[in-house]
């Protein structure tokens, strides 16, 4: 809806400063977590860092590979600071499998480091909704509801504030950490399933979904693929830690 | 009980919040995953969209991705003479606003030329829209000489046509594909010509 502040000649782009803050804030809150869990700030850090830094290399070289004969025949253009030539997939799957090759390397362990990094994805994703709404993308459908939101020439559903709304909340749910011990994992696994069932109600409402048979909508799909498979690896885990809990006491 | 290394403090009792409690129940939990599959199952048959209300032709228009490119006609520079937008559908259309004054867009324009020149023959067009209400027809007309453009230069003399499209910097670049839908939209510059070529190959490869 604001997508740029004019400033002189510059042209700030406020949902990327909102993405900026978002990182920003993120990162100071996992490595805060990290410390309470004892585990290595630096090393959280590190890991959220290359993720980034690689996911960015990985966004821009997945989009050259799309269009091969377009960077061949220039490549010092793959450098550039154009957000329009990344390709956010090919980079969200690159920077993840830098920092889980990067955890791995460094044998850092799974689930603490899930928990210490949950309340910074929270509140990420609390920024994430804001640079949406800035932006004017994850737009609503048409409707004529009081608090409709003119955009796009259409009055619409304003699903980023349902998105931001709803994102705060899983963010104070994370904060508390429901799950105690943190460090077991299932914190993370609760923000995990709270952010999917977010996204499965404010779907309903958008106007951009990608639409498969029968015109179910892929993203609901997914997210409720994910709400359960969180919900199932929840109990698991915390079987196992009960009986982990359980040989110490006996020991 | 040893407190564990990752609790902070004394150890927490167990079942602090509802939700650990009937974690540590597997029958409440499986009723839970079942309650959850069954009601998101719901959901997402309530929200679907029937197939019919998704297959009546083409998006409305707005100056974004996805929809189609709002219409204009509007007078070129030099000899008069009229364009207007949709007499060029089915033609791969790259909709770019500028003004003589501003850098990025002086920057960018040698490389939209190279593209033009590479594709008019496969069915590229470029209609670069001088913003005219914030610029002078002459200054255009002095830019469209140094840089030896020859693709049409529309004049956006009242700012009809910046403000249909929402113009917020320039230059702003809008690709539009051959059913008349914005596929692309790049706000500032400059566009290299890597960016553009990336942009315009795909459209072009479509069915026309």
């Amino acid at each position: 809806m604001f997508p740029f502040l004019p400033l002189g000649p510059f042209l700030l782009q406020l949902p990327g400063l909102a993405l900026l803050v978002g990182v920003w804030v993120g990162l100071s809150l996992a490595e805060n977590e990290a410390k309470k869990l004892r585990l290595n700030a630096s090393d959280i850090y590190n890991l959220v860092f290359y993720g980034l830094v690689g996911g960015l290399i990985g966004a821009r070289l997945a989009y050259a590979g799309r269009y091969l004969s377009a960077y061949l025949d220039d490549p010092l253009s793959l450098i550039s600071l154009n957000p329009n030539t990344l390709s956010p997939y090919g980079g969200l799957l690159i920077g993840v499998a830098v920092s889980v090759l990067y955890g791995w390397r460094k044998k850092l362990p799974l689930r603490a480091t899930l928990d210490a990094l949950t309340p910074g994805l929270a509140a990420f994703m609390v920024l994430f909704a804001l640079a949406n709404f800035l932006s004017g993308d994850a737009f609503g459908a048409p409707t004529d509801l009081p608090w409709a939101i003119y955009l796009w020439d259409e009055y619409r559903h304003p699903t980023q504030v349902y998105e931001f709304l709803l994102a705060l909340g899983v963010f104070f749910i994370a904060w508390k950490r429901q799950l105690a011990p943190p460090g077991s994992g299932l914190n993370f696994l609760l923000f995990l399933a709270l952010t999917a069932a977010a996204r499965l109600f404010v779907e309903a409402f958008r106007g951009d979904s990608l639409l498969l048979a029968e015109g179910l909508r892929a993203a609901q799909l997914v997210s409720l693929g994910v709400v359960l498979v969180s919900l199932w690896l929840m109990r698991v885990w915390g079987e196992e830690g009960r009986r982990s809990r359980g040989e110490e006491v006996k020991r | 009980m040893k407190s564990s290394t990752l609790s902070r403090g004394k150890p927490r009792q167990q079942g602090w919040t509802p939700l650990q409690t009937l974690l540590q129940n597997p029958g409440a939990w499986n009723a839970l995953m079942v309650a959850v599959f069954l009601l998101g199952g719901a959901w997402i048959l309530f929200s679907r969209i029937p197939p019919a209300e998704t297959t009546n032709g083409a998006p409305p228009p707005s100056p974004r991705e996805g929809f189609s490119a709002p219409d204009f006609t509007l007078e070129l520079l030099g000899d008069g003479g009229e364009v207007t937008l949709s007499d060029f559908r089915g033609q791969v259309v790259m909709v770019n606003l500028w003004a003589s004054w501003c850098p990025p867009c002086r920057a960018e324009m040698p490389a939209i030329e190279q593209v033009y020149q590479d594709f008019k023959d496969a069915g590229l067009v470029v209609l670069a829209v001088n913003t005219t209400y914030q610029d002078t027809e002459s200054a255009a007309a002095a830019f469209v000489q140094e840089f030896n453009l020859t693709f049409p230069v529309p004049l956006d003399r009242t700012g009809a046509v910046s403000n249909r499209y929402q113009l917020r910097g320039l230059p702003s670049t809008y690709f539009v594909d051959r059913q008349g839908v914005i596929r692309s939209v790049v706000v500032g510059g400059p566009m290299s010509e890597t960016l553009i070529r990336s942009k315009v190959e795909d459209l072009l490869a479509e069915a026309p």
